[in-house]
């Protein structure tokens, strides 16, 4: 239990490309911010959140109202910092409670140099962005925008032809757990979903996201991850390349959400820029082999185009999960070859379990596989 | 999959009266899934013997029998409807276990009925402890260490081993009854034999104390297809060892991070699963050990719930209608999101709001019952506060309470935070021990500078929700220093940063000594409104069209006025005894009645239970607190052309006042008449001027001028507050001592107002009109004679519409009375008179001019519905346009009867008086007094014996009249017990009474008797001061054994024709619609 250093704060805003502004209290070091600025439904999960390597650039609103009550642990880190380039929030705790706490988010963001901007009403600022699409903002200090401040806003850089994964990915590869060897690739990796494949039995290498795809097969994985990360897919350009060549050597591949897109764009499809994206712990999908509904983690602002009949120029993949609020494409698997991939976050942290079963099907396709090679052999 | 079609008609079972623990939330619930099946083209019959209620409104169910929600009676509707399913999840616990009893005794088989929501193995699994706690065992989830017993000794062997302190939770009650926390062997032996008697299956659990664990609800729903999502989360800021309830309770959960929810997240769907609730909802209660982080499963209640309610208001997701919908197989990803209408109901609602239920007691009605939360449920109804923090939230919530706190504020004095002293060490030790106080102690507290490490210790709530008191207690000091009005810019940003601190402005004024309407004055002079922010499901995530509203004081204003004429019907608050969900229903009609002629409705409510907090009763709802400041911005807002008070009890009347003062238009009879009924020098002027008699009567400021005034009237004397409903603080008063003794009791309750003082009619006969008028015209709706005698309180008696015992001509002269009063206060809406018949002369008790608690009862009974034709006369129709010229007859008689909630509070007399104790009501509905009564009596709980033994011990006074009674009793072959003195009296008039030791005389006496199952009536009548304790300990022992008892000689009379109904005549039951169509035949002829 402590008091974050930075009392009430002092005045801010949040300020958008299209001029809207949004008045707050700033808390802790570090505006100006600059970011694309999008919003997350979850109502728990903060620090995973704010972790993620997927946020990467990003200012992210929270709509849950009161943030920071039960502090950060030392277990929920998804990645080695703070990934976001700003926090907005309606009310941030002065004080936090859990056992699991052990300080505050307050002073852990602004260790980071991450502003948090309170007091705003966030709920006007989602609704704003839901009608109008995320766009870039950025939180600084003072009672209103200046000119100067719009002009540098509209100046920096764009998400779109963003390739953020290069940015986000670790620089040398290192290796965890026990098992058939896989190689996941890392394009803003969270570690929930290292913690997640080697639970489920793999030994994990993870390697940059710019590794090709001859130093992979050197390597003689039983199967390759692609990983979520941040950014517009269509500027990484090289991975997808890399992806086309490993899939057609037979190996399982499993991607999530970068991944997922990488995989659609790999094979002929193209991805969109979504309106203001998918992000919270809530989105249902459903599986269309089974009809059964998923509740899932959703953290992405672009989309493989595509709808339950295909991907659009890429007729070796057939579509498996849709969403089921707007329709869009949520999971793909190659009609011919082991690999399929999902939108949305079956490693969770923050946000339900129910694709937790993922991971096992991907056991499952590396097995068969080891099995056929043995077979053969 | 879409839905059965191989099945088309279904069953609903209601959950009979509103007691303690059960309340208007199965309304709710029954009502959504009545209309959720009715709309998929399902035939829908329902049972419910509670009137009061939404759905049993004829309109509702194609067949709706107000019949007793009893195995018996359900079976009896069964055998005549012959459904093909039965939909036992919406009724509470009443409804499932008349389920299981139906299908324990082969009654569904027998008639092919199936049990769709949740089957049988679900609902034995989720309620027998034992089971229950197998079933957790078996998919790895821990459970409070304990064990069922069924035993005093086995008892005290599991307690041997599960320590003190002991938690007992008896199987198959509701709202915990019986249940409790044991410190000591004593403690534990006398509340394992309690919770044994309670438990029909005599089991109880006896539970390691998890006292001081957090704790937490989750809402669960699943769907054939074996989809489930969680619809919310619930945080009880009281941890452990206070009933949920009983708890203040927030959504979402607070202080779970991410990780500690999803598992609890992925137990729940484990248990669903486990239990195997096929398609529904479930509600399951985790505790959180707050050092460790581990979890244990507490409970699981495989049925819509309290809870269930609670969350559906907080998130807009309709639990009970979508519950509905699942259990006739459709999917939840093929049903809509009613809100957004765009997304489908596969889904787990976001909240970017933060909701605050307080529970609503009723201790001062039972100032002999302890004040202490446990484990057992004792609160009578709850609000709910919607604010975008914590803070906002929980002092809305204290408002919406509607006990007369501006917010999160001490009272005036430390007994009104029922504490003796002020001083740290008693604040911690009343922290310690759990009342519906401790919010304000802990306030005081905090401004004592008792620490939030110190008063955690005390009360185990946990740190976060005492850092945000700490943190409120901290703002109001920065408020009174402020200089408020100095500097408009500083004035501004200071209300502001209060208003959303939850601050009214009530509360700032008082902090500053300063007159409400002061702060509220220079607030909009500032600019200062606040605005309304919607329920969406989905944080904005998605557009949504269902203005489901509360306030806030951010920067965005949702509120969207279309400009249609607007009516703001203001509804009756959290429910309480003597105002309950029979305004609610009064309230609901109207709105519906002023949609269907054209109006746009605007519902105001703070009750999470009602059935009009539901999203789509209104076109707009606003969940708010019902007080001055929050009625005012939404008039500001809607400017409606007018506001309707009189149909939600005594909460919108005392805003009508001060609402016409600030020149808003108020719907129907005027304030000033309202108040002219209230005022009793006003009121006594127009009985003069109209001819009409009243009981001798005065007024009195102080004890002297009372004892003066009864000097002059003549004692009995009756005593009241002013401006009361209830009959709070109202008694009969024998002789001066007693009044000196009680004056000052009636007076606190309303300060600044005369008490009134009546002459109180001995022996007389009471009775209820309730009429309508159109301003010109009256109707009568119905003239309802009280079964007890004058002096217990219209709530507290049941009651026969047609009367049964006054002549013609005495009805006739009520019905003229009622028309002469309607007319002379201009009434355009609903009136209630109440009259008192002594010696053949009528007199007036009390006129209201506004909906009355018996306007369900009497709409049901006629067909006429009165609530809605009052929301048409006050848009300017006339009855005669209505079609409404004629008092309505009916060839058939309805009884209603009160129903108590004593079995919660040891300790507490059950004779009845002039203050109103009663929770509920049932109905009972025949072809004749004798049956109706008995209906009335099996729904109430007290189904009369067949055969058996009476055991007679009544006073001098009422000897003569008990006799007949006797003799009708020993005629149908009762044994007649007595105590000497009727015994003798018995004998000496023929009557075979056998003797029985009163409990001084020694053993065995009348009590050992009924504990041992000898007596299957008691007819007590008080006997005197002697020999209270003797009466009082027979009272209580006849209802800790469930004998069926009555206190009145009327009631036993009552009793007899009910029982000679009931041994010479089959059962029968029949619907509302069957008997309306009775009505209409009789008007016709």
């Amino acid at each position: 239990m402590q008091h974050h250093a930075g009392g009430t704060g002092r005045p801010a805003f949040v300020l958008l490309e299209d001029g809207a502004w949004f008045a707050g209290r700033l808390v802790g070091r570090g505006a100006p911010g600059f970011g694309e600025v999008v919003f997350t439904t979850n109502l728990t999960g903060y620090q995973e959140t704010f972790t993620d390597p997927s946020y990467l650039g990003q200012i992210v609103v929270m709509t849950a109202p009161m943030i920071g009550n039960y502090g950060i642990t030392l277990t929920d880190d998804e990645s080695a910092r703070p990934q976001v380039s700003g926090v907005v929030v309606r009310e941030l705790a002065r004080h936090y409670s859990n056992w699991q706490g052990k300080r505050s988010l307050a002073d852990w963001l602004a260790a980071a140099g991450v502003p948090i901007v309170t007091e705003v009403d966030t709920r006007r600022l989602t609704r704003h962005i839901r009608d109008r699409g995320a766009m870039r903002g950025v939180i600084a200090e003072g009672s209103e925008p200046t000119d100067a401040l719009r002009a540098q806003l509209l100046a920096s850089p764009s998400m779109e032809g963003l390739d953020l994964a290069s940015r986000a990915t670790t620089r040398v590869a290192y290796t965890q757990g026990e098992g058939p060897l896989v190689v996941a690739f890392d394009y803003g990796l969270k570690r929930n979903i290292v913690r997640m494949l080697e639970r489920t039995g793999f030994r994990v290498e993870v390697v940059p996201a710019e590794t090709t795809a001859e130093q992979v097969l050197e390597r003689h994985p039983a199967g390759v991850f692609l990983s979520n990360g941040p950014g517009d897919p269509g500027a990484v350009d090289y991975a997808q390349r890399t992806i086309r060549t490993l899939a057609e050597t037979g190996l399982p591949i499993f991607g999530i959400c970068l991944g997922h897109q990488l995989l659609g764009l790999a094979f002929g499809g193209s991805t969109t820029k979504m309106s203001y994206g998918h992000r919270g712990g809530n989105h249902p999908v459903q599986d269309l082999a089974t009809g059964r509904v998923l509740i899932t983690t959703q953290n992405h602002g672009f989309a493989v185009v595509g709808g339950p009949d295909g991907v659009s120029g890429a007729p070796d993949l057939e579509v498996t999960h849709l969403n089921l609020n707007d329709g869009t494409v949520e999971g793909l698997r190659h009609r011919y070859l082991p690999v399929f991939a999902v939108q949305y976050h079956p490693e969770a942290a923050p946000g339900p379990h129910d694709a937790y079963p993922h991971f096992a099907q991907f056991l499952a396709a590396v097995r068969t596989r080891l099995g056929e090679n043995a077979a053969t052999s | 999959m879409p839905k059965r079609t191989d099945i088309s008609s279904i069953l609903i079972i209601g959950s009979g009266p509103i007691i303690i623990g059960q309340g208007a939330e199965f309304d709710y619930s029954g009502t959504q899934a009545v209309r959720a099946l009715k709309e998929e083209g399902y035939r829908v019959i329902l049972v419910n013997s509670n009137p009061a209620t939404i759905m049993t409104d004829p309109e509702l169910a194609d067949r709706t029998y107000i019949e007793p929600v009893t195995p018996e009676w359900v079976a009896k509707v069964i055998e005549r409807e012959r459904p093909d399913a039965l939909l036992p999840t919406m009724g509470g616990q009443t409804a499932l276990n008349v389920a299981m009893a139906l299908v324990r005794d082969g009654t569904l088989e027998m008639y092919g009925v199936e049990l769709i929501g949740a089957n049988e193995r679900a609902i034995r699994i989720a309620e027998d402890r034992a089971e229950f706690a197998q079933a957790m065992d078996r998919i790895g989830l821990a459970t409070p260490a304990g064990s069922v017993v069924g035993s005093i000794e086995a008892g005290l062997a599991a307690v041997e081993r599960t320590g003190y302190p002991s938690i007992l939770r008896p199987s198959y009650t509701l709202g915990g009854t019986g249940g409790g926390i044991a410190y000591n062997r004593e403690e534990f032996e006398a509340l394992l034999k309690h919770g044994l008697d309670l438990s029909p299956v005599h089991s109880v659990l006896v539970e390691r104390s998890i006292i001081g664990w957090k704790e937490f609800e989750l809402e669960v729903m699943r769907d054939s297809a074996d989809n489930v999502v969680i619809v919310c989360s619930i945080e009880n800021v009281d941890p452990m060892g206070v009933h949920t309830g009983d708890s203040i309770t927030v959504a979402p959960a607070m202080t779970l991070t991410d990780r500690e929810y999803q598992k609890m997240r992925d137990a729940s769907i484990r248990i669903i699963r486990e239990v195997g609730v096929a398609a529904g909802g479930c509600n399951i209660q985790f505790a959180v050990d707050p050092a460790t982080g581990e979890q244990l499963v507490i409970e699981m209640n495989p049925r819509v719930s309290r809870s269930s309610a609670l969350a559906s208001k907080a998130t807009g997701f309709p639990i009970a209608r979508i519950g509905a919908k699942v259990a006739v197989g459709y999917t939840l990803a093929e049903l809509p999101n009613d809100i957004t209408r765009t997304t489908p109901a596969s889904f787990e609602p976001v909240l970017d709001y933060v909701v605050v239920k307080i529970p609503r007691f009723a201790f001062e009605k039972f100032p002999t019952a302890e004040p202490f939360l446990t484990t057992q449920m004792k609160s009578v109804g709850e609000a709910m506060a919607i604010g975008r923090t914590f803070k906002e939230a929980l002092q809305k919530g204290f408002r919406g309470l509607e006990a007369g706190r501006a917010g999160w504020v001490i009272g005036a004095g430390p007994i009104d935070d029922r504490l003796s002293d002020v001083d740290r060490a008693t604040l911690l030790s009343a922290i310690r021990r759990p009342t519906p106080e401790r919010l304000f102690q802990i306030k005081r507290a905090l401004i004592a500078g008792v620490s939030v490490d110190d008063l955690h210790d005390a009360s185990r709530i946990d740190p976060w929700f005492l850092h945000q008191l700490a943190e409120l207690v901290a703002m109001e000091d920065e408020w009174i220093a402020f200089r408020y009005g100095e500097d408009a810019a500083a004035d501004r940003a200071m209300l502001l940063r209060f208003k959303r601190a939850g601050f009214s402005d009530w509360q700032l004024g008082d902090l500053k000594q300063l007159d409400e309407a002061h702060i509220r004055a220079g607030r909009h002079r500032l600019g200062l409104r606040p605005v309304y922010k919607t329920v969406d499901t989905c944080a904005g995530e998605f557009p949504s069209s269902t203005p489901y509203l509360y306030s806030c004081w951010d920067e965005e204003n949702e509120a969207a006025p279309d400009g249609r004429p607007t009516v703001i019907i203001l509804g009756s608050g959290p429910n309480r005894i003597g105002q309950g969900v029979e305004f609610d229903y009064c309230c609901v009609r109207a709105t519906l009645a002023f949609r269907e002629l054209g109006y746009r409705t605007v519902m105001v409510n703070s009750n999470p239970e009602t059935v009009s907090t539901d999203f789509d009763i209104s076109d707009v709802l606003y969940f708010e607190p019902l007080t001055l400041e929050h009625v005012l911005e939404i008039v500001h807002v809607e400017q409606p052309i007018g506001v309707v008070v009189q149909l939600g009890g005594q909460t919108p009347l005392g805003l009508a006042k001060a609402l016409a003062a600030a020149g808003v238009p108020i719907m129907g009879t005027s304030p000033d008449s309202i108040d002219i009924a209230e005022d009793r020098r006003q009121f006594e002027a127009l009985v003069r001027k109209l001819g009409i008699r009243q009981p001798a009567n005065g007024t009195a400021d102080t004890v002297a001028g009372a004892l003066e005034a009864a000097e002059r009237i003549g004692y009995p004397v009756l005593v009241r507050p002013s401006y009361v409903l209830g009959g709070r603080a109202m008694r009969i008063v024998y002789d001066a001592e007693e009044l000196r003794g009680f004056f000052d009791e009636a007076a606190r309750v309303a300060p600044g107002h005369p008490v009134l003082i009546d002459s109180f009619l001995e022996d007389a006969f009471e009775a209820d009109v309730d009429a309508i008028c159109d301003g010109e015209n009256v109707v009568i709706g119905g003239v309802m004679q009280h079964i007890e005698d004058a002096g217990i309180h219209s709530g507290d008696s049941a009651c026969v519409l047609p009367p049964y015992l006054i002549t013609e001509a005495q009805v006739e002269q009520m019905r003229e009375h009622t028309r002469a009063f309607a007319k002379a206060l201009g009434v355009v809406g609903l009136i209630n008179a109440q009259y008192a018949i002594k010696d053949g002369v009528v007199y007036c008790l009390e006129v209201n001019p506004r909906a009355s608690r018996t306007i369900p009862f009497v709409s049901k009974t006629t067909g006429v519905p009165l609530a809605g034709l009052a929301a048409a006369v006050m848009v300017g129709k006339k009855l005669t346009e209505l079609g409404l010229t004629d008092d309505p007859l009916q060839p058939y008689v309805a009884v209603k009867e009160a129903v108590f909630p004593f079995a919660k509070f040891p300790g507490v007399d059950t004779r009845l008086g002039p203050e109103m104790r009663s929770t509920g009501e049932v109905m009972g509905i025949a072809d004749s007094f004798g049956m109706a009564f008995a209906k009335a009596q099996a729904s109430a709980d007290g189904a009369l014996p067949l055969s058996g033994s009476v055991f007679v011990t009544v006073n001098d006074h009422d000897k003569p009249t008990v006799v007949p009674i006797a003799r009708r009793f020993h005629e149908l072959g009762f044994r007649i017990l007595a105590t000497s003195g009727t015994q003798r009296y018995l004998r000496a008039r023929g009557i075979p009474a056998e003797p029985v030791l009163k409990v001084y005389e020694g053993r065995p006496n009348g009590i050992d008797l009924m504990v041992s199952g000898q007596v299957h009536l008691l007819v007590n009548t008080p006997l005197g001061k002697l020999t209270q304790r003797d009466d009082y300990a027979m009272r209580r022992a006849a209802l800790q054994h469930g004998v069926p008892y009555t206190t009145t000689m009327s009631a036993a009379a009552a009793a007899c024709d009910a029982i000679i109904a009931l041994k010479s005549r089959r059962l029968e039951v029949c619907s509302l619609q069957e008997w309306h169509a009775l009505a209409r035949e009789a008007a016709k002829a």
